[in-house]
């Protein structure tokens, strides 16, 4: 079994070089798209369905990292990173079979950083330490909160309860690198009832913490309560000033415990970011296997079949699309410029043969200005400012040629 | 071939909108024979999709048509199209001149309207016969006995033994054809006399120069005369003469008296064959030119820019194509602080500007910015000189008024007596001057107003429409200047004075015209990334302040499994929101905010 080669220290993320990541390293995103059942705000791909049909899955996700290894020789993997859906309902048996077959048809990376969504509810100690025997070694739970009729409300099928005993499961299961994504804005959530669940996962001392709002998108049941406007019954959201509030203590919250913001709405102990993300950040090789799952290699972008008949019957990509040097200059940017980091303006000269500033000096200048934006000359380094960061959207719309 | 002079009908068709003009002319062209079924698009007369689009005629048109009447005879039809809104009311006035009667078409289920009494009014100055034919009878609500008996009681004219008719649906379309016979009368006029004939519109085609369209009064016209325009006595040679088929010209050797056609002379500008002068023999000219000849001047301008200040020859290139076929358009070079350069237009009224805006974006795929619309005010300045402004950036100081005159409409206003209240509450907030209300049965009535032509410009016709639930018709002419109490309010946008939102305001209203644009605006310009104060402002004084909040955080959304195209969606959009925005300082403020910064009657 792989799981045999793998050591469990985190490896220090200063390892890594994300300004020029390596052409030949990849990172394998593996889509599980089941669900025991749908959240009201979920609009990804994601369907209930029997536990039977996951082996077969399991099966054409492992034939599919061998045929697309083919297509893609020499190269390292490392970082793997098991999204859904909800991973965490499928067998170790079947992890460690998916593993199994990324190990035998990539190089495997010294230390690979390999995590599993995971949702409270779904699992046991048994499975955790089923997954942490296949060779998981990061855990993302999706806490989103620590009240019960919170939880209950967006559809979410763990009570707090259950997520306390899960986590020490994990603990205890060996699994030393933990995220726990929350999520703000929800309805009904007062700033209080918030705070309290940022402190009680603070208090459980995870390696990182994810925190998002809400959105609403159309096509949810969220959408018909609150898209156009709020229906009769229905919990309110959160008014404009609540979910400021609530962003700026998370900030300050994770900061007072020894968390660092290294990207809009991620944050980690140091050297405990999520270096599979910041692959996808830093334009870094990924492969997506599974169902309507996306990928990056090279200069195209590509996605899975959405149609899970089709996906059995061809590994032919739904969608490429080839970029441009213009398309990946502005990925660069609006990518990059999400992490605190930010972009290394040499790097940028290197990859386009261009000067940033011939390409971007306007709007640099325009944004440095404003306070939104910070051009480090001595390090060659351009990143957002936390006044940017609030508002990036805006801001990085600006960076589109 | 020779016509017989009693053997031409020259006439028009006359109605309120939607009463069905132009289904019958359709239909009597068909009928009439010219044209196969096949061939009909339809509404022949509406030629620019426009106005088949809107429902309403632009430009004057005319067609001729031969019909074999009953009594074995044929006869020449010349149906003359007259523009349907109150904006093109001389050149209706001249189109009606060029007839000798008229179809009255009333709507069998909706009775005599505004436009109705306007336009039975207007062909009964110009001595014009006129038949009532009523319409829309398959209808389930048609009432034509009461329609009829209407008629005779708000008109005044005999409608007994008007056609009952469904246009729509082809029924009996031969009564009018009859009656077109029996009603209206064949043109007098003397064959031997000088030629003397009246143009009611023109067209300017690329290949043959100006396409004069005419009614000849006296005498005739064939190839290779010289003849002369009265009003400006510039003279031509005529190359080419001819009538309307439909959709068509046909090219003939004369036309005779009582005939309507065009001719064709090398000319290079609409400006020479102005609608309403007199084209006579430059041999032997006529004494006297045809009475009802004036020069047209806009009524309503705004401001047209280019969205993109490069397109802003683009922009003059159209506004030229657009006035070789449109004498009433007028423009000139204008520039704003805010919106670079572009061009101060004159309209006839409020449909005639969007019509040409439309058409500017549409037939030259331009993206344009307009500002509000302005009438023209007259200010008599305190050193007996008057001048006339249509950009309140011309206005002069407020020192060196002595005072200001606006321009006023008498306006009728049709309606059901349920909404007397309200439209006289809506009258009243503009301005108006209560004339008189007269009953036309126990329902409907009919209000008179007379008002600043200033506050019907913007929304008014749409305020009635909703205030009346669309109960309500409207039709209003020029009355003349009034002296006003007017003053100019300036917008600043972030402390700075945006001159495309400046306007000109009466005084006592200024007060809440202020608030209510800044709250306008408020909503109209999105949060960006600093408070914007709005501020409305008399001279130095400020009236009015509004603040866009500073967008101060977005939210938070998760990157599912790298999929890195929604984020650029996302920003795409943005992007994309950006475009429609003018930057001002360094405020973004949408470009359709100041078109929109007036229409306040939105509740």
């Amino acid at each position: 079994m792989y799981s045999s080669s793998m050591r469990n220290n985190a490896a220090e993320t200063a390892d890594w070089n994300f300004d020029d990541l390596p052409e030949q390293d990849l990172s394998l995103y593996v889509h599980f798209p089941y669900c025991v059942r749908k959240c009201r705000y979920c609009d990804f791909l994601s369907f209930p369905c029997g536990e039977n049909d996951f082996e077969a899955y399991t099966d054409r996700v492992c034939e599919e990292i061998r045929f697309r290894a083919g297509q893609l020789p020499g190269m390292r993997l490392r970082t793997v990173f098991f999204g859904g859906g909800t991973p965490s309902l499928m067998q170790p048996q079947q992890a460690a079979r998916i593993l199994q077959a990324a190990a035998e048809s990539f190089a495997m990376a010294k230390d690979p950083e390999i995590t599993m969504e995971c949702n409270p509810g779904t699992v046991d100690y048994d499975r955790l330490a089923g997954f942490r025997q296949a060779g998981i070694n990061r855990l993302s739970f999706g806490l989103q909160s620590m009240k019960d009729d919170e939880l209950a409300y967006i559809g979410r099928i763990h009570t707090r309860q259950e997520f306390l005993a899960n986590y020490a499961h994990a603990r205890k299961a060996g699994f030393e690198n933990i995220n726990i994504d929350l999520m703000s804005a929800l309805p009904g959530q007062s700033l209080a009832d918030y705070e309290e669940t940022l402190r009680e996962t603070l208090a459980l001392q995870p390696e990182h913490i994810s925190a998002y709002s809400l959105i609403i998108e159309e096509g949810t049941p969220f959408w018909n309560m609150y898209g156009e406007k709020t229906a009769e019954g229905a919990l309110p959201l959160p008014d404009e000033d609540a979910e400021r509030a609530m962003y700026y203590l998370t900030k300050k919250l994770c900061m007072q415990h020894g968390y660092q913001r290294y990207e809009i709405s991620n944050y980690a102990k140091p050297g405990r970011e999520c270096r599979h993300n910041l692959v996808y950040w830093y334009r870094g090789n990924y492969l997506g296997v599974g169902l309507g799952a996306s990928g990056m290699i090279g200069s195209r972008r590509f996605r899975v079949t959405a149609d899970l008949e089709k996906y059995f019957l061809t590994f032919e990509p739904q969608e490429v699309t080839a970029l441009s040097e213009q398309d990946k200059m502005e990925e660069t940017m609006f990518l990059g410029l999400r992490c605190r980091r930010g972009i290394s303006t040499d790097s940028f000269r290197r990859k386009f043969g261009m000067d940033i500033w011939n390409v971007y000096g306007p709007v640099l200048e325009k944004y440095e200005r404003s306070g939104h934006l910070v051009c480090d000359r001595e390090q060659h380094r351009i990143r957002l400012t936390d006044r940017g960061i609030d508002v990036s959207n805006i801001v990085l719309a600006d960076f589109l040629l | 071939m020779k016509i017989n002079q009693d053997h031409i009908r020259n006439f028009c068709i006359i109605a309120h909108i939607d009463h069905g003009k132009s289904t019958l002319a359709d239909r009597i062209i068909e009928k009439t024979g010219l044209l196969t079924k096949r061939e009909m698009q339809d509404q022949v007369l509406d030629n620019m999709d426009l106005e088949r689009e809107r429902g309403i005629t632009i430009k004057s048109q005319a067609v001729r048509t031969v019909y074999h009447a009953d009594n074995g005879e044929e006869y020449i039809f010349n149906l003359i199209d007259t523009p349907g809104h109150v904006d093109f009311n001389y050149e209706v006035s001249r189109s009606l001149a060029a007839c000798d009667g008229a179809i009255l078409v009333v709507d069998a289920t909706q009775g005599v309207e505004a436009q109705t009494l306007a336009n039975a009014y207007l062909a009964i100055d110009h001595d014009l016969d006129i038949m009532p034919v009523i319409n829309k009878i398959d209808l389930p609500s048609a009432e034509p006995d009461r329609v009829a008996a209407e008629i005779e009681d708000v008109i005044g004219i005999e409608a007994e033994d008007a056609p009952r008719i469904s246009a729509k649906e082809g029924i009996n379309i031969e009564a009018v054809l009859e009656g077109i016979i029996t009603n209206l009368p064949a043109p007098s006029g003397d064959p031997d006399a000088p030629l003397k004939a009246l143009i009611f519109d023109s067209l300017y085609d690329p290949y043959k120069g100006v396409i004069v369209f005419f009614r000849i009064m006296d005498g005739s016209m064939k190839r290779g005369d010289r003849v002369k325009m009265m009003s400006t006595d510039a003279e031509f040679d005529v190359i080419e003469v001819g009538y309307f088929g439909a959709g068509q010209f046909i090219p003939c050797d004369e036309l005779q008296t009582g005939m309507v056609g065009y001719m064709t002379a090398s000319i290079k500008s609409l400006g020479e064959t102005r609608v309403g002068d007199t084209i006579t023999s430059a041999v032997t000219p006529c004494a006297q030119p045809l009475p009802g000849y004036k020069k047209i001047n806009p009524m309503v301008y705004c401001g047209i820019y280019p969205e993109d200040s490069a397109k802003y020859e683009d922009l003059q290139d159209a506004l030229e194509k657009l006035q070789l076929n449109d004498a009433s358009l007028f423009f000139e070079p204008e520039t704003s602080l805010a919106l670079g350069f572009g061009f101060r237009c004159g309209f006839l009224g409020l449909l005639h500007l969007e019509v040409v805006t439309e058409r500017l974006e549409r037939e030259y795929d331009l993206d344009l910015i307009t500002t509000a619309p302005s009438v023209v005010y007259r200010i008599y300045k305190t050193n007996g000189q008057m001048v006339e402004i249509s950009n309140p950036s011309n206005m002069p100081d407020p020192s060196e008024i002595d005072y200001m005159e606006e321009p006023y409409v008498s306006a009728e206003i049709m309606l059901t007596t349920d909404y007397i209240g309200t439209i006289m509450d809506l009258c009243q907030e503009r301005r108006g001057i209560y004339l008189g209300m007269d009953y036309i049965e126990q329902t409907r009535a009919v209000l008179k107003y007379e008002l600043p032509l200033g506050e019907i410009i913007y929304d008014f016709f749409d305020a009635l429409k909703s205030r009346s639930r669309g109960y309500a018709s409207f039709d209003y002419e020029f009355k003349g200047y009034r002296e006003s109490k007017l003053c100019k309010l300036d917008i600043l946008v972030n402390h700075e004075k945006v001159d495309a939102l400046s306007f000109i305001v009466f005084a006592d209203s200024a007060y809440d015209r202020g608030r209510k644009t800044c709250e306008k605006l408020k909503k109209e310009i999105p949060r960006q990334l600093f408070d914007i104060p709005i501020q409305a402002a008399i001279g130095s004084k400020i009236i009015a302040r509004e603040t866009v909040k500073a967008l101060r955080k977005d939210v938070l959304a998760k990157c599912y499994g790298g999929d890195i195209s929604r984020k650029k969606k996302l920003l795409e959009k943005q992007k994309e929101g950006k475009k429609k925005m003018r930057q001002i300082g360094n405020v973004e403020i949408p470009k359709k905010a100041f078109m929109n910064v007036l229409k306040l009657d939105e509740e």
